[in-house]
């Protein structure tokens, strides 16, 4: 977009929050409503579809059998992978994923790893040699801001909803038995994104927030309000008591939202 | 293969190699180490041996990138195929994409972007061998190239790292530390402006473990700030020796 435009809606974002209101109405520390739709993919393991206000993103998980890694030859791989599809916006381009998309996926990849969510150990089939990888493949749809927490939110929802296929080893080789059973989850961990605009923070900044916001801070906390993952993007800062501050919003609101969606 | 140690502090509460949980491993920084570019800085910390180089202002290609308003960062960071124990290949990984956009973004908020329109500056990190804490010892580096280029900053960008292991807070986490720890919280402030310009986490931590993490984090930031100062000023003294 053009920085004079930019810097026009800068100032009436900008003083808005200042009165603590923002230009869609919601309070300072108020999300866009979430809808879940889950097994919406019949061919994926697992599946759903999130609509965080406009922004709307879709996760497919698959499951197939792989190499473990060196270090971990008792555990499962997990592997996530964003795409913003050019479909869903008129600033994303077909190519290889860039640095955003790429950053998405490891924050999400982040919350889901450190907050122990998934049990890895029960993805192994032979110690060093054949374990399960679960691939989880978000799909942004939609982009009206805040990618990273509709992207996360997607991504629990579709482990959520995967099926593990049944198997018996037979002769060193895998054999799949009908019938699957549910992936157990441990964890629902939760991001929560946080905008900077004039050294106010904003909770789930959409389109127009973010392409005025200075920076951006991610934190996602788990079931026991424990923080398991944070980012800052962007090229602002903050200081040391916004971050705590920010830290403290964030664990409310994911309880809130781990409440609302029944996780 | 590298074996993994039950206890990372032992029964005095000393770490693996020794020190205390709120000391720092031992640092050495270097500035103007190569002739070719415009700034450049090398750091040891512990095991780690980055190098770090700036190029510009300079006009920017591809030309479409440049900006009418303001110099357009880049920075690429990047490990050495032999860095570390099972070689990496040499071509961008993710995790290097990533680093190398939150380094940028650690950056930014220090550079007067304004005063070089039109123009691309580029920060180059080779990390020769990593032991952990690399992304911060790399943004410790960068931004004394930068300062040894002679662009024009706000304040130097000190970076340090504090995480869990075995339930203990503890300072500038180590390869082993890393890997086995329970939590990471690599951080990066302008010490004068009291600005966090860098933060990430990874692990499990309570909101009193993590505001502990930060806090201690931050006192390593300011000593290694301390730190870059002396070593950009040891480099003009060396000049002066060296005219006299």
């Amino acid at each position: 977009m053009s920085s004079v435009i930019v810097r026009v809606k800068q100032k009436q974002i900008a003083q808005l929050i200042a009165k603590g209101k923002r230009l869609d109405g919601r309070g300072l520390t108020e999300y866009r409503e979430i809808k879940v739709e889950q097994g919406i993919i019949e061919r994926a393991e697992g599946s759903a579809r999130i609509l965080l206000g406009k922004t709307e993103v879709m996760v497919g998980t698959k499951i197939e059998i792989g190499k473990p890694f060196p270090d971990t030859p008792n555990e499962g791989v997990l592997t996530v992978n964003a795409e913003l599809v050019p479909l869903a916006s008129p600033i994303f381009e077909p190519g290889p994923p860039d640095e955003n998309s790429i950053e998405i996926a490891r924050v999400v990849d982040r919350g889901i790893r450190e907050s122990k969510t998934i049990d890895f150990e029960k993805l192994c089939i032979e110690p060093g040699k054949k374990v399960f990888v679960i691939f989880v493949d978000v799909y942004v749809l939609n982009h009206d801001g805040n990618l990273i927490d509709a992207s996360a939110l997607a991504a629990l929802a579709a482990l959520l909803n995967t099926k593990m296929f049944n198997y018996e080893i037979k002769e060193d080789e895998v054999e799949i038995k009908p019938g699957y059973t549910p992936l157990s989850l441990k964890k629902h961990p939760i991001a929560v994104t946080f905008a900077k605009i004039n050294d106010k923070f904003v909770v789930d900044p959409w389109l127009e927030e973010e392409q005025v916001m200075e920076t951006r801070l991610t934190i996602t906390v788990d079931d026991n309000d424990n923080i398991c993952a944070i980012q800052k993007g962007g090229s602002g800062y903050f200081t040391p008591k916004q971050v705590l501050d920010a830290a403290k919003i964030a664990k409310e609101k994911a309880g809130e939202i781990r409440k609302k969606l029944n996780w | 293969m590298s074996h993994k140690p039950e206890k990372l502090l032992d029964k005095k509460g000393l770490r693996l190699d020794g020190r205390k949980p709120e000391e720092l491993r031992p640092i050495k920084i270097e500035v103007g180490v190569l002739s070719n570019a415009d700034g450049s800085a090398y750091i040891q910390q512990g095991k780690n041996k980055i190098l770090a180089a700036v190029y510009g202002p300079k006009e920017l290609h591809p030309k479409h990138l440049a900006l009418p308003d303001r110099t357009v960062l880049r920075c690429r960071y990047h490990m050495a195929p032999f860095s570390v124990q099972e070689r990496k290949s040499p071509a961008p990984s993710r995790r290097e994409i990533e680093l190398s956009k939150v380094i940028r973004e650690s950056l930014e908020p220090t550079v007067f972007l304004e005063y070089y329109p039109r123009t691309g500056i580029d920060i180059f990190i080779e990390v020769l061998q990593a032991d952990g804490g690399t992304r911060c010892a790399s943004i410790t580096a960068a931004s004394l190239a930068l300062a040894d280029a002679g662009i024009p900053m706000r304040d130097l960008v000190a970076a340090c790292a504090a995480g869990k292991i075995d339930n203990t807070i503890v300072l500038d986490l180590d390869d082993t530390e890393d890997k086995i720890g329970g939590a990471d919280v690599p951080v990066a402030i302008m010490p004068n402006v009291n600005a966090v310009t860098l933060l990430q986490m990874d692990g499990i931590l309570t909101l009193e473990e993590f505001e502990k993490a930060i806090n201690l984090a931050l006192e390593g930031c300011q000593k290694i700030y301390s730190m870059q100062k002396e070593a950009l000023k040891a480099k003009y003294v060396n000049v002066k020796e060296a005219e006299e």
